[in-house]
């Protein structure tokens, strides 16, 4: 090689460097999500459309999610995935920014699962719900008789006394648990919390561990525990194909519902790059991957990812059932900072119990 | 010109001390005096403190970090110096190397993996449970995961390795003349250990003792994984404060006063080591 070709070399290396550096620099989008999102399966075909790379950061609870977003500048994030009750919040702390309506498929969400409520301010929308699903009883119906878990009550029984986890999210257990106790999640007050407290005793007597989204899930499925207690379709449906004994049942006082969000940062310097994004999660392509995640499932938001859905898979996740399952439950307690800061000094509580 | 190129050689650990362990230490100080989130409280004050003697879940975690400390330190030091005593006395001197590697091949695994591995050892279906019940020993597994004894078992594998290296070094130190002069004075194999050997070893057992004390009380993977969340030492109370709460402050005070606790066993166990130096 000349001493020409070797600087022609060198110098096409650098540029291609540069090029490639560049490139990846602009074409990167950094999202705060729920677990759901990280299945390659959802993330790659958008990667591959947009030649993008999507950074995703995996957080569990909005406090979580708040408290990364705090310790971050403007601008390091793009896309926040949110529970739908939670995106005021969001708004009210500047962190999202206005959706283009038009370009969103609202109209192919149930208004009840929509959440117009929540998710828009003013006349603009802020974040668009997308996936759903319920905090209720996952259980092996081997092992645990079926008529028993149509009853709350059950849980804090002596019957199934160390067979129980408990998902470690106050939220939806709380909730579940003022439920059971014949409250409304949305009227809950701090005069209800000692009830819900001592409930939560006699609930964490009975239980085997209290665990995150992958270890309450692992110890249902590798039969540590028999009962999951805030699980649902989220920890069976993904698993009923392998374990056919894992099933999920509304007891006869209701569970929480869920819903999951999908927003843009207000002061992401991508925007048109994570509205597609946006886009694209909620199209039914988008939908149909999100609901069959493999960290969870549950159902979809756009009604017309049913499509794109197998039979099996709606089965799995009780597609037909579903205007029974959202009229028997109720939506996640919004409490006010205060009552929310007094929920979890509950729930440090039960931990510590 | 000597005390200049000294400073000049100690700048660099100075400097790294000062801009990595000073100032943050400095600020987190700060944040504890902070208003803790949602408390609506303004101005710097010891609130957060006062917090964590009023709430008794507060006060629960530290007695739980104290105790399962306390425990996994015992063991440990149980288990490591019988083992060091082999490797020095027992294992041919060519061989010991080879069983030294072999000492510390715990810590080239992941700590979060070495956890799990735990966790699936000690679970219902795990390899204890299925040995006890297939040898007809159990009709039912015994509860070891997702509970003090897992996080006690999980934290002594690891320490026992520390202790064992800080022993077998102490050991390996101690003059063969000494034991020969206990023999040569009509002591025992018994009388020479405890007249002779374990108090020349206090040294090695207390810097190892103090390593695991550290180690221990601010570890966070542990407990979480194999405790099952089923009680609450302080490094999960103070990640609770963080990652749900985003409560900075708090969080801050607690660091401060699990550092205030790690403070008071240094200078025991440095105070003890000076004591045993000037005998």
């Amino acid at each position: 090689m000349t001493r020409k070709s070797r600087l022609l070399a060198l110098a096409a290396s650098v540029a291609a460097i540069t090029v490639t550096t560049a490139a990846n620099a602009a074409e990167e989008l950094n999202a705060l999500v729920w677990c759901d999102h990280t299945d390659p399966a959802l993330i790659e075909p958008f990667e591959k459309a947009h030649d993008a790379k999507v950074n995703l950061k995996v957080y569990e609870g909005t406090g979580a999610a708040l408290s990364i977003i705090d310790q971050s500048q403007p601008g390091d994030w793009d896309v926040l995935v949110i529970d739908s009750i939670d995106v005021p919040r969001a708004i009210d702390a500047g962190i999202l920014g206005p959706l283009p309506e038009d370009e969103m498929p609202v109209a192919d969400i149930d208004p009840t699962i929509r959440m117009d409520d929540q998710t828009m301010r003013d006349g603009k929308r802020y974040a668009v719900t997308e996936k759903y699903g319920y905090n209720t009883i996952s259980f092996n119906k081997d092992k645990v008789d079926p008529a028993d878990m149509e009853d709350m009550t059950a849980l804090w029984g002596d019957k199934y006394k160390g067979k129980i986890a408990v998902y470690d999210y106050y939220l939806p257990v709380e909730g579940m648990v003022a439920m059971g106790l014949g409250k409304k999640t949305a009227d809950l007050s701090d005069s209800d919390l000692p009830a819900i407290r001592d409930t939560l005793f006699k609930l964490k007597d009975n239980a085997k561990l209290v665990g995150d989204v992958v270890s309450s899930q692992t110890a249902l499925a590798t039969g540590e525990v028999d009962i999951l207690v805030g699980g649902g379709e989220w920890v069976t449906a993904g698993l009923s194909a392998e374990n056919p004994a894992l099933d999920w049942i509304l007891p006869k006082q209701g569970g929480v519902r869920w819903a999951q969000a999908i927003g843009v940062f207000k002061d992401s310097k991508k925007q048109k790059l994570a509205t597609e994004f946006v886009k694209y999660i909620l199209s039914p392509e988008g939908q149909a991957k999100l609901a069959t995640s493999s960290c969870y499932w549950a159902m979809p938001a756009n009604e017309k990812a049913g499509a794109d859905l197998t039979d099996a898979q709606k089965k799995a996740l009780r597609w037909d059932e579903q205007p029974e399952y959202v009229k028997n439950s109720q939506l996640y307690p919004t409490p006010s900072p205060e009552l929310d800061a007094k929920m979890q000094d509950v729930w440090t509580e039960f931990l510590q119990h | 010109m000597e005390g200049v190129r000294g400073s000049l050689f100690a700048g660099p650990a100075l400097l790294y001390t000062l801009l990595f362990f000073a100032v943050p230490f400095a600020v987190m100080a700060y944040v504890s005096l902070t208003p803790s989130t949602g408390s609506g409280g303004a101005g710097l004050s010891f609130a957060n403190y006062a917090a964590f003697f009023e709430r008794s879940y507060f006060l629960g975690a530290m007695a739980n970090s104290l105790v399962v400390t306390a425990i996994v330190t015992v063991v440990s030091i149980l288990l490591a110096y019988p083992f060091a005593v082999v490797l020095a006395e027992v294992v041919p001197e060519r061989w010991q190397r080879l069983a030294l590697a072999l000492a510390v091949l715990p810590f080239w695994t992941s700590y979060v993996v070495r956890s799990y591995s735990w966790l699936l050892v000690l679970s219902s279906n795990g390899v204890i449970n299925k040995a006890l019940t297939g040898i007809g020993l159990l009709s039912e597994p015994l509860d070891l995961a997702n509970s003090r004894l897992a996080t006690v078992i999980g934290f002594t594998h690891f320490f026992v390795m520390l202790l064992t290296l800080t022993i077998y070094a102490n050991l390996k130190q101690l003059p063969p003349s000494f034991r020969k002069a206990a023999a040569d004075l009509g002591a025992g194999p018994v009388r020479t250990f405890v007249h002779v050997t374990l108090p020349l070893t206090l040294p090695g057992i207390m810097t190892g003792a103090f390593l695991t004390f550290v180690l221990c009380i601010g570890d966070f993977i542990t407990p979480q994984i194999l405790g099952g969340n089923n009680e609450l030492l302080m490094p999960q109370l103070i990640m609770l404060q963080v990652g749900r709460r985003a409560d900075f402050p708090m969080a801050s005070a607690l660091s401060i006063l699990l550092m205030i606790v790690v403070t008071i066993a240094y200078f025991a166990c440095a105070r003890w080591l000076r004591l045993e130096r000037s005998r």
